[in-house]
């Protein structure tokens, strides 16, 4: 099953690769990471995505709490949550087509912020499946190039994942 | 007080109580030494190899319980050091290894003795630093501390790069009494609800088993085990790192389990309907098959790191928690229930264990004429009154001094049990040694094991640490010989080498005393001799039968009631199966 883990790590330089090299020592996967600093500068916020059964994500979440670095972390999956990845996608507009992208950007709620002759670059968040089937709906040799954070969460309501 | 970092950090081992600091100087660390040389309180045992200091200081914390302390330079000597940080990881052992590394403003031009030594030691640490600003020094030597013996322990490293340690700079010196990490909060005192519920399950029991680990002798439980086992009248299995902390002599002592463990503590494991797991993991060389693993067991694990609990195993009852304050809650409620164990159940368990017993799994040919290795460990044992610190390498001279050597007490077997390191044995009798100036200290060893780090002896000359050398000289690498010879139609592909070297010339060369010994009716005799003389480091070359293989077996793949023994229970001595 996939999980959403969020972590709340110390900022200190070798924290992400303690992360990292953990995965790859463990043999765990690891889809996609985020990392940012928080409103304290002093904790980092990581987002993974991972896949295992109960036993595997049990595994992952007693050795990523025995890091010494990490403070805290959540498994995102275990409650109601908000998920959402940015992309940004360049896309080829010759001008027969550029009707139709921009009619396929506002269905999806995406944004234009970069517009040439030839081509745009639009902004899109949201579900990590919604900006799939965005991409989906283009011919592969449309699409110049896509950049995709990985996804980030939040639990819903008042509980929350801090000091 | 203002002090330089190489000062500082000398004075940080001081206000830590730190009695010895195993190490080999370099450019790096030239400046820490220079703060060494100006004091004689910490002593700097220099060893051979950084390999070498790594073990002596794992050693003296497994015999003393205090954390083991290390100094090298960067490059090759932190890589040197990585074989014993490793060694100590895998065993939970506390130790703070310092190492130098190059000045933080060439960091990462491939200065040179540089590598990456946080990098290379992250897998096999349970943290590290690199220190960037010298005034952070001191605070970041008690979270070495601190983080290598508390919860479950470990091997932390300090990284400091030569700038730090500058004579030239110097800044304000205070020792932190104590030390607050908001990320690190191990667990002391176990779930009181997960207590009573254990101690419920514990005393319903019909045919239980105590499987006590390593956590019992690190977390210092082994009074509390000792209680709590006698209490309650039950069998107790020990692991190989767990030996000691239940009195081998005992009664209720079963003898180790696992792949080399004993018949009676195996079947026990696998037919046993309650096992309380005490400070122990689970390891592979324990359980074996994990699908045929206990199959009628409930299991209570007691441990204080969640990732050791459900790990290989699925447990039903877990208790997060150090062993003394868990086994102590757990013997007040005992003590308070109603509840009693079953006396008809319990003796007709042990009838059940006697017939185990009764396959006398250990016995051996006692009237071969070549020298049987667990012979001379069975004197070993007589000729210390049991009461020597043994270390070991690792091979089947290790499987015979665990299953042969009876120990009462904990902390008195030194092994690497979890990385099973060839070249522990040796440095590490010295570091026992420097522990326990007036105690027998006996390394039992092999020829193959023994020649990793036989460069040590002439530090146990140096620091006149006279330990007795106990080579099963057996002219194979006896454990992969018999590996061999199980599963690959006995085809020696590299198990031997036809070129060992005449042990008694070498001990001498080194300014040792060397004993070669070849008739089982020298064995006592020159354990005694080596014994007595109270001030040499002594070799004793025992030239043992070389076909000998280590009994019981639980081979690879298979279940602990699938052991192979020594000889079919009720055949005669000396025919072996299979
Ligand atoms: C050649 C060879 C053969 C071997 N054969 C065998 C064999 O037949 N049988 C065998 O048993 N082993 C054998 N081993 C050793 C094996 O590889 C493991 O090292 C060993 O089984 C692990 O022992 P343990 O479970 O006691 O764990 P340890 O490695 O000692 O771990 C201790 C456990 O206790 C926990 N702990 C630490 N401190 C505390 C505390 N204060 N409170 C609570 N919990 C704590 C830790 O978190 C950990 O889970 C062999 C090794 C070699 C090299
Ligand atoms: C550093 C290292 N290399 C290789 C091994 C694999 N190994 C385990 S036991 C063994 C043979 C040990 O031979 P010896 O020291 O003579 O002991 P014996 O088994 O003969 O008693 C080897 C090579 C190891 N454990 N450690
Ligand atoms: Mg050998």
């Amino acid at each position: 099953m996939r999980h959403i883990i969020s972590i709340l790590i110390e900022n200190e330089s070798g924290a992400l690769s303690r992360v990292a090299g953990l995965f790859s020592a463990r043999g765990y996967n690891i889809e996609s990471l985020t990392v940012a600093p928080t409103e304290d500068a002093s904790l980092s916020r990581l987002t993974l995505v991972t896949r295992g059964n109960d036993e595997v994500i049990e595994q992952i979440t007693k050795q990523l709490n025995k890091l010494v670095d990490v403070v805290r972390l959540i498994d995102l999956a275990d409650a109601p949550h908000i998920e959402r990845e940015l992309m940004l996608v360049k896309i080829k507009t010759p001008l027969e087509t550029r009707e139709e992208v921009k009619r396929m950007v506002d269905i999806f709620r995406g944004k234009i912020v970069d517009a040439t002759a030839t081509s745009f670059v639009v902004e899109m968040t949201g579900q990590p499946s919604k900006l799939d089937a965005f991409i989906h709906g283009f011919d592969e040799s449309s699409i110049i190039e896509v950049v995709r954070s990985g996804p980030t969460g939040i639990s819903r309501g008042e509980k929350g994942l801090h000091l | 007080m203002e002090l330089s970092g190489g000062h500082i950090i000398v004075q940080c081992l001081k206000d830590e109580g730190v009695e010895f600091v195993f190490g080999y100087p370099g450019g790096s660390v030239l400046h820490i030494y220079d703060a060494i040389f100006h004091q004689d309180e910490v002593k700097h045992i220099l060893v051979r190899h950084e390999q070498g200091a790594t073990h002596s200081a794992d050693a003296y914390a497994r015999a003393t319980g205090k954390p083991g302390v290390v100094l090298v330079t960067s490059g090759p000597g932190a890589t040197n050091a990585v074989t014993g940080i490793a060694t100590a990881y895998m065993d939970s052992i506390p130790m703070v290894i310092i190492s130098g590394q190059v000045p933080s403003p060439v960091i990462g031009s491939d200065a040179f003795q540089e590598v990456d030594t946080v990098g290379i030691t992250r897998p096999c640490v349970k943290h590290n630093f690199l220190v960037k600003d010298v005034n952070d020094l001191a605070e970041t030597i008690k979270k070495a501390f601190y983080l290598a013996t508390t919860g479950r322990p470990g091997p932390v490293l300090v990284d400091v790069p030569k700038d730090i340690t500058d004579p030239n700079i110097k800044v304000p010196y205070k020792y932190p009494k104590k030390i607050h990490m908001r990320s690190y909060n191990p667990v002391v005192v176990g779930h009181k609800g997960q207590i009573k519920r254990a101690v419920e399950v514990l005393l319903a029991a019909q045919r239980p088993v105590i499987y006590s680990g390593g956590g019992v002798i690190l977390g210092e439980g082994h009074k509390e085990l000792i209680e709590l086992t006698q209490m309650l009248g039950y069998p107790i299995t020990n692991t190989l790192m767990g030996l000691g902390a239940y009195p081998a002599t005992d009664k209720q002592f079963i003898g180790m389990l696992g792949m080399h463990g004993t018949y009676e503590a195996n079947m026990a494991m696998h037919e046993s309907d309650v096992i309380l797991a005490v400070g122990a993991r689970f390891d592979d060389r324990v359980t074996g098959k994990l699908a045929e693993f206990c199959p009628y067991a409930k299991i209570i694990h007691i441990d204080v790191d969640p990732s050791s609990i459900s790990k290989t195993v699925r447990v039903d009852i877990p208790i997060v928690g150090e062993v003394k304050p868990v086994l102590e809650h757990m013997i007040e409620h005992i003590k308070e229930s109603k509840l009693k164990p079953s006396k008809p159940a319990l003796e007709a368990w042990w009838q059940l264990i006697q017939s185990w017993r009764d396959v006398n799994c250990l016995e051996y040919d006692r009237g071969s004429l070549f020298i049987k290795p667990q012979f001379v460990i069975e004197q070993l044992y007589e000729v210390t009154k049991g009461d020597a610190y043994v270390t070991s390498d690792v091979g089947q001279h290790q499987m015979y001094a665990a299953q042969y050597y009876k120990f009462d007490k904990p902390r008195r077997w030194i092994n690497s049990g979890g990385l099973g390191t060839m070249g522990f044995g040796l440095p590490a009798a010295i570091g026992v040694k420097l522990a326990f100036p007036d105690s027998d200290v006996a390394c039992v060893t092999g020829e193959a094991s023994i020649q990793m780090c036989i460069q040590e002896l002439s530090t146990a000359l140096q620091y006149n640490t006279p330990v007795k050398i106990i080579n099963l000289n057996n002219r194979y690498m006896g454990m992969v010989r018999q590996w061999q010879e199980f599963s690959y139609q006995s085809r020696y592909s590299q198990s031997y080498m036809d070129t060992i070297p005449e042990f008694v010339k070498l001990a001498e060369a080194y300014g040792h005393v060397g004993i070669r010994v070849e008739k089982p009716a020298d064995v006592r005799p020159a354990l005694q001799e080596a014994f007595a003389l109270k001030d040499r480091t002594v070799f004793l070359d025992f030239i043992t039968d070389r076909t000998e293989n280590v009994y019981p077996m639980i081979e690879a793949g298979k279940g602990h009631h699938d052991m192979k023994l020594r000889v079919a229970p009720g055949t005669p001595m000396g025919r072996e199966l299979s």
